[in-house]
């Protein structure tokens, strides 16, 4: 790792965006809820259920069904993003499905379904993995039936360093040397994986760097979510 | 273990080989890991975790206040508030129903206190055989979190029936967090509306029985 290379927000490559921060029982009406912010991205999750199926046909009578939606909201960026859902959205909600699935377990509930419902609030890259963070914490306080709760983060490649928690501009205008990996990952607290994503390119050696750097910044937010959800009284 | 203490779900509650693991937990070689969020506690080797929030889940024998869904040729589907419906068969009502005539008995959106009789997959049948069953005609419902139920109860009724005394209401107090009250007059019904609603804000305090003494020191019904 090349000690020389700088960020330009002067973060050291194994270090993620501060402050991370989540709060559980943000959303009165809902089952569960949870927001969950790091550095400037902010998600807001709501869960429902378990409730009845509809459309009846989509209803699955050996086990129940996890149904998430992702949507960013149209002021949460810069310059304002036309509401509704989109190719990415619609893409990035089956992603944080996948990545829960594993951990809920919505077998004692046929025929039924969680919803999930992911706001981001602020977006700043990173936004399916806040978005997935804020969604295990919602779930957990829906009580849920679960085998663990999930945290996720991105890491990826600045030119030829492996770097954790990658920022918009890092993500997006970074055109330096081989440009820029983002590898956004999801692991139980005891070193799981349950999704990965990788845009761009890397090797195999680099990706088992990554892998191994993001897993020790999971165990850091699942700290932040376990504090938070020992937090609350209602 | 004497104190609860809350958990979340995947963490470990205690370790060693002679614990059962009971409701809302599992065992992963010698520890008792829990499988929800909630309050941790142990009793004689047996764990198990008492849920803080979501939605109601309905048990057998429990006693509940549902709003009439449906009517089909041979009882009613109740909507409880569970992730399922529940439905109340005719051989259930303790008196004579004309089968052309169910909503004669109850009509849609009525509510109804039952008892949950049977529960399996197929759904949760409800009887209104006992006393203290049936439609209800009159008084006022409120609706509270049905993880705080017990709160309102008290220790064996304490709670409940303090309210009852100062109010001189009848409360019935459904286990999905339905609560029918009944009085002579409407301002006793909202003076007994108030002091639940009290004691679900302030469900995490202790000693609450005295504090509600308290509160119906101050907040005289006039």
């Amino acid at each position: 790792m090349s000690k020389e290379f700088k960020r330009q927000d002067g973060r050291k490559p194994n270090e993620m965006r501060r402050p991370i921060s989540a709060k559980v029982g943000v959303v009165p009406n809902a089952d569960g809820s949870a927001m969950y912010c790091s550095g400037k991205t902010i998600a807001i999750a709501a869960v429902y259920g378990p409730k009845k199926m509809h459309p009846q046909h989509s209803q699955n009578p050996e086990k129940g069904t996890l149904r998430c939606t992702y949507n960013m909201l149209s002021f949460s960026v810069a310059d304002r993003i036309r509401p509704g859902p989109n190719r990415r959205s619609t893409e990035i909600s089956k992603i944080t499905e996948w990545a829960l699935e594993p951990v809920v377990m919505l077998d004692k509930y046929p025929n039924r379904v969680v919803d999930v419902y992911i706001h981001m609030i602020q977006a700043d890259a990173g936004t399916r993995c806040a978005g997935i963070n804020a969604a295990a914490m919602a779930l957990a306080h829906a009580g849920i039936p679960m085998k663990n709760i999930v945290s996720s983060i991105a890491a990826g490649k600045l030119d030829k360093t492996v770097v954790l928690d990658l920022d918009k501009y890092e993500d997006s205008e970074f055109k330096e040397g081989e440009g820029s990996t983002d590898i956004p990952m999801t692991f139980t607290p005891d070193g799981k994986l349950t999704h990965i994503q990788v845009d761009g390119h890397i090797s195999k050696e680099q990706l088992k760097e990554a892998m191994n750097m993001a897993r020790e910044a999971c165990k850091e937010i699942y700290e932040v979510q376990k504090q938070a959800l020992k937090e609350i009284k209602e | 273990m004497t104190e609860r203490k809350i958990v979340i779900p995947g963490e470990m509650i205690v370790k060693g080989e002679d614990y059962l693991p009971g409701e809302g937990t599992e065992k992963r070689g010698d520890e008792v890991v829990a499988l929800r969020y909630g309050l941790a506690e142990e009793v004689k080797k047996l764990v198990k975790v008492i849920p803080l929030s979501g939605v109601y889940q309905p048990r057998r024998g429990n006693i509940i206040i549902g709003k009439v869904e449906r009517i089909t040729f041979n009882g009613w589907l109740i909507d409880i508030g569970a992730h399922d419906c529940a439905f109340l068969s005719l051989t259930e009502v303790p008196r004579y129903v004309n089968k052309d005539g169910l909503e004669e008995l109850m009509d849609l959106g009525h509510m109804v206190v039952a008892k949950i009789w049977n529960m399996n997959k197929r759904g949760i049948d409800l009887s209104i055989k006992s006393r203290g069953l049936g439609k209800i005609d009159e008084g006022i419902i409120i609706e509270v979190n049905p993880n705080k139920v017990p709160r309102v109860i008290g220790k064996e009724g304490s709670m409940i029936n303090l309210i009852k005394d100062e109010t001189k209401c009848n409360i019935t107090v459904g286990q999905n967090g339905l609560i029918w009250i009944q009085g002579d007059k409407v301002e006793n019904e909202l003076y007994a509306k108030k002091a639940i609603l009290f004691v679900t804000e302030k469900s995490f305090m202790d000693g609450l029985t005295e504090e509600l003494k308290k509160w119906f020191k101050e907040n005289k019904n006039e």
